[in-house]
């Protein structure tokens, strides 16, 4: 199997090198990368591209089974590749729901024979979502998939006893309850944050406190039971201050931001389209603020997509009777580069922490998220961040159109990605994988 | 103007050319033959999503009073659980060449939808939409204010108007803010405080919970209308209010608050009325209550709608 040279990266912005790449693994960086390659390696050209390590996402949606109109394992893993990822967690709340071996199962396995990134399935905490009784963690968590991340996103598990059951539970195999922070009967009905621009556009308010109350509880009912705690989606300035407290007191929680919680306000919500909809709410330009802080001093660990793709008749419709949700695997990068590191905020290799490192340790996915060394599995991706593009959902990789930057112009664009050394990505162009049993190798 | 969606679109020589134009069609409606010619040939949809009997006959007869052709399009149950459903109907009104459209909806923003989505290409007059706004129910009510404190002309300057009751859930009490701060009157909102919004601070009015510290007026001025919110009366039981004696007691109009009212001041009420709830019977049926002149005026501005969106450039100032 040939290689790839790839000539003049600068791993995590850093000193430009070269880096030699065979058989999905790194095998030597520098002056003995060209030295080794031979006339088999494909060369790269990565002079003025960043690369980083692959990118783990811990929260896609990829709504198969049951929704494969608005996408599937392979075109939401496609659509990965293209912003970058090399592993992604696919959320539970599909039809039926993942909370078997069986479903995981076979999630897992359409990912892997897609070839585009790795599937990790994430496990429903309660049977059907229905937040009644749990699901079978153990067997999830020891099936092919050794699935290590649970959560009913979508919904709350909101029995405490549930919730304080399932951190319990899932220390037994090292697994990782994602709360998905929603007060119910705070939030009954709700369209969007509730604010000044909520009580003037007459859509029923979502309060901050709906959010906090839960993450508030869940801390310390983590620091009861020693459990792992991991906080989806956080979306205002209180989450931050409760993490942050959390953390300072010694709990094992971890949080993540989304690309539009950092970049986007409630004041969208104005144009009554609903392309903006999404759970929790777009917040206010204080709440933004707050959580871009956060992301900057460590209190939040990672960045994830929450990608969530729909078909056109459920955005193309009234405010109210539209799907919560928006894409997001090929734009989060350059979110982030805009609001993080063109702000001075953060390197490159705080790029690589919060999108690869921390998301690979907080899943326990082992081979991603890794130094780029020689040695290390090939999962990498090569960015050139002096370019910028017009946002158009048309040409994505997704199978749904609801990307809430369309029509923006956004730094950055990923050149090539590659997963274990093959390049999902090259020169910007997707390369379907032909023979899938590459993948598995 | 293109749509009218919301009065917080409308700039003050907006609001007060509205209101000048249905004054003029109030004057045609004292003729034995009240039909003008203005609308001829036209086809204006009234579509709605939310039963309101009152509101779409006041709509219809102001379009028939233009000669315009009305076409009723009652889509109620097929809302809110059917998103599609408002942009299917929006493509049937294109391909029956609708001129207008006025749509009455149960969610907020839908006419904004329908105004601004690609689905259709005529004026969208929102007759209600969910929480967010009812236009023509506010021009009329500041029509009516008009009328008896300014003489039928110009705006409320200086005028002082307290909005009571279920301000959260009103369309009609956002739409008066708006309309009513442009025109320079004076808002006071009372209501308890699980009725007024999260965020009702940035509104341009002052906001209280004490009715009667409300009437009394202050330096700033007496009160010269107090406009009352029709209550849900299912608010009770989601446990907005504890129930409906207490309302009634600290935030319903009755005689003995009307009495301490000063003598010029005006009662204005929505409709339909829940007597004994937010409004008692003496209170409803007082000299001073415009409830059936606001049903006469909603017809004159309804017409001045129309007529500006659908004729206004045509006849620039003909009618009046
Ligand atoms: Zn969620």
């Amino acid at each position: 199997m040939s290689g790839h040279l790839i000539r003049s990266a600068s791993p995590l912005g850093g000193e430009r090198t070269d880096l030699l790449v065979r058989d999905g693994v790194i095998v030597a960086l520098g002056a003995d990368a060209a030295a080794q390659a031979g006339s088999g390696d494909v060369r790269v050209d990565a002079d003025g591209l960043v690369a980083l390590p692959g990118l783990v996402d811990l929260h896609t949606h990829l709504r198969e089974p049951g929704r494969e109109d608005t996408e599937t394992v392979e075109s939401g893993t496609r659509a990965a590749a293209a912003g970058g990822f090399t592993a992604v967690h696919a959320m539970a709340n599909t039809a039926p729901v993942a909370d078997t071996a069986g479903v995981v199962e076979q999630v897992w396995r359409l990912g892997r024979d897609a070839g585009w990134a790795d599937v990790r399935p994430v496990g429903a905490v309660t049977v059907g979502l229905a937040g009644e009784r749990l699901a079978e963690l153990g067997a999830m968590a020891t099936s092919a998939a050794a699935v290590r991340v649970f959560s009913d996103d979508g919904k709350c598990v909101w029995d405490p006893v549930l919730m304080r059951r399932a951190l319990e539970y899932t220390r037994a195999f090292d697994g990782v309850v994602a709360q998905h922070a929603q007060e119910p009967r705070l939030t009954v009905d709700a369209q969007m944050h509730e604010g000044v621009v909520s009580a003037e556009i007459g859509l029923t308010g979502w309060p901050a406190v709906a959010e906090e109350a839960i993450i508030a509880r869940d801390v310390l009912l983590a620091e009861h039971v020693g459990g792992r705690l991991h906080v989806q989606h956080l979306s205002t300035a209180g989450s931050v201050e409760i993490i942050r407290w959390a953390k300072a007191r010694g709990i094992a929680v971890t949080a993540e931001a989304t690309p539009h919680h950092l970049l986007l306000t409630d004041e969208t919500a104005r144009t009554y389209d609903p392309v903006y909809k999404v759970n929790p709410p777009l917040r206010t330009a204080e709440d933004v603020e707050a959580v871009r802080a956060g992301l900057a001093d460590g209190t939040i660990d990672v960045v994830a997509t929450d990608h969530a793709p729909h078909a056109v008749q459920d955005k193309d419709c009234e405010w109210a009777a539209a799907a919560f949700g928006m894409t997001g695997l090929e734009t989060c990068l350059s979110v982030v580069q805009q609001v993080m590191v063109e702000d001075g905020a953060f390197t490159w290799a705080d790029v690589a922490r919060v999108l690869s490192h921390t998301p690979a340790r907080i899943g326990r996915v082992t081979d991603h998220g890794r130094p780029i060394a020689v040695g290390e599995p090939a999962n990498l991706v090569l960015i050139d961040p002096a370019a910028r593009r017009t946002v158009d959902p048309r040409v994505q990789e997704t199978a749904s159109r609801n990307s809430p930057f369309a029509g923006r112009e956004l730094p950055g664009q990923v050149r090539w990605t590659f997963l274990r050394g093959r390049a999902t990505i090259a020169d910007g162009v997707a390369v379907p994988h032909a023979d899938a049993t590459g993948a598995r190798a | 103007m293109r749509h009218l969606l919301s009065t917080a679109d409308l700039s003050r020589a907006d609001a007060v050319a509205l209101l000048d134009t249905a004054e003029a069609m109030a004057q045609t409606q004292s003729r034995t033959i009240k039909k003008l010619p203005a609308l001829r040939g036209l086809t204006i949809v009234n579509l709605f999503f939310e039963d309101s009997t009152r509101t779409r006959i006041s709509f219809e007869a102001a379009a028939k009073r233009l000669s315009a052709d009305v076409i009723n399009f009652s889509a109620k149950g097929s809302s809110v659980s059917k998103g599609e459903s408002l942009k299917d109907t929006a493509q049937t009104l294109r391909a029956i060449g609708a001129d207008a459209v006025v749509v009455r909806h149960p969610a907020s923003g839908a006419p904004h939808r329908l105004a601004h989505a690609g689905w259709i290409d005529t004026p969208v007059v929102n007759a209600g939409d969910g929480m967010h706004q009812h236009p023509t129910q506010a021009l009329l009510d500041a029509f009516t204010l008009r009328r008896h404190l300014s003489g039928g002309e110009g705006d409320l300057a200086g005028r002082h108007v307290v909005v009571v009751g279920d301000v959260l859930h009103s369309r009609v009490a956002r739409s008066n803010v708006d309309l009513l701060a442009t025109l320079g009157a004076r808002v006071t909102l009372v209501a308890p405080p699980t009725l007024l919004p999260i965020g009702v601070g940035a509104w341009r009015c002052e906001v209280s919970s004490d009715l009667d510290a409300a009437l009394v007026g202050d330096v700033q001025g007496e009160v010269d209308a107090v406009m009352m919110l029709r209550v849900q009366r299912e608010r009770m039981t989601s446990g907005f209010f504890p129930s409906e004696r207490e309302y009634a007691r600290r935030y319903g109009l009755d005689a003995a608050r009307v009495d301490r009212l000063p003598p010029h001041a005006l009662v204005l009420h929505p409709g339909p009325m829940n007597r004994g709830l937010e409004i008692s019977a003496e209170a409803a049926d007082s000299p001073r209550s415009t409830v059936v002149e606001q049903v006469a005026n909603g017809v004159s501005v309804r017409m001045a709608v129309l007529y500006t969106l659908l004729a206004g450039d045509l006849a620039g100032e003909g009618v009046a």
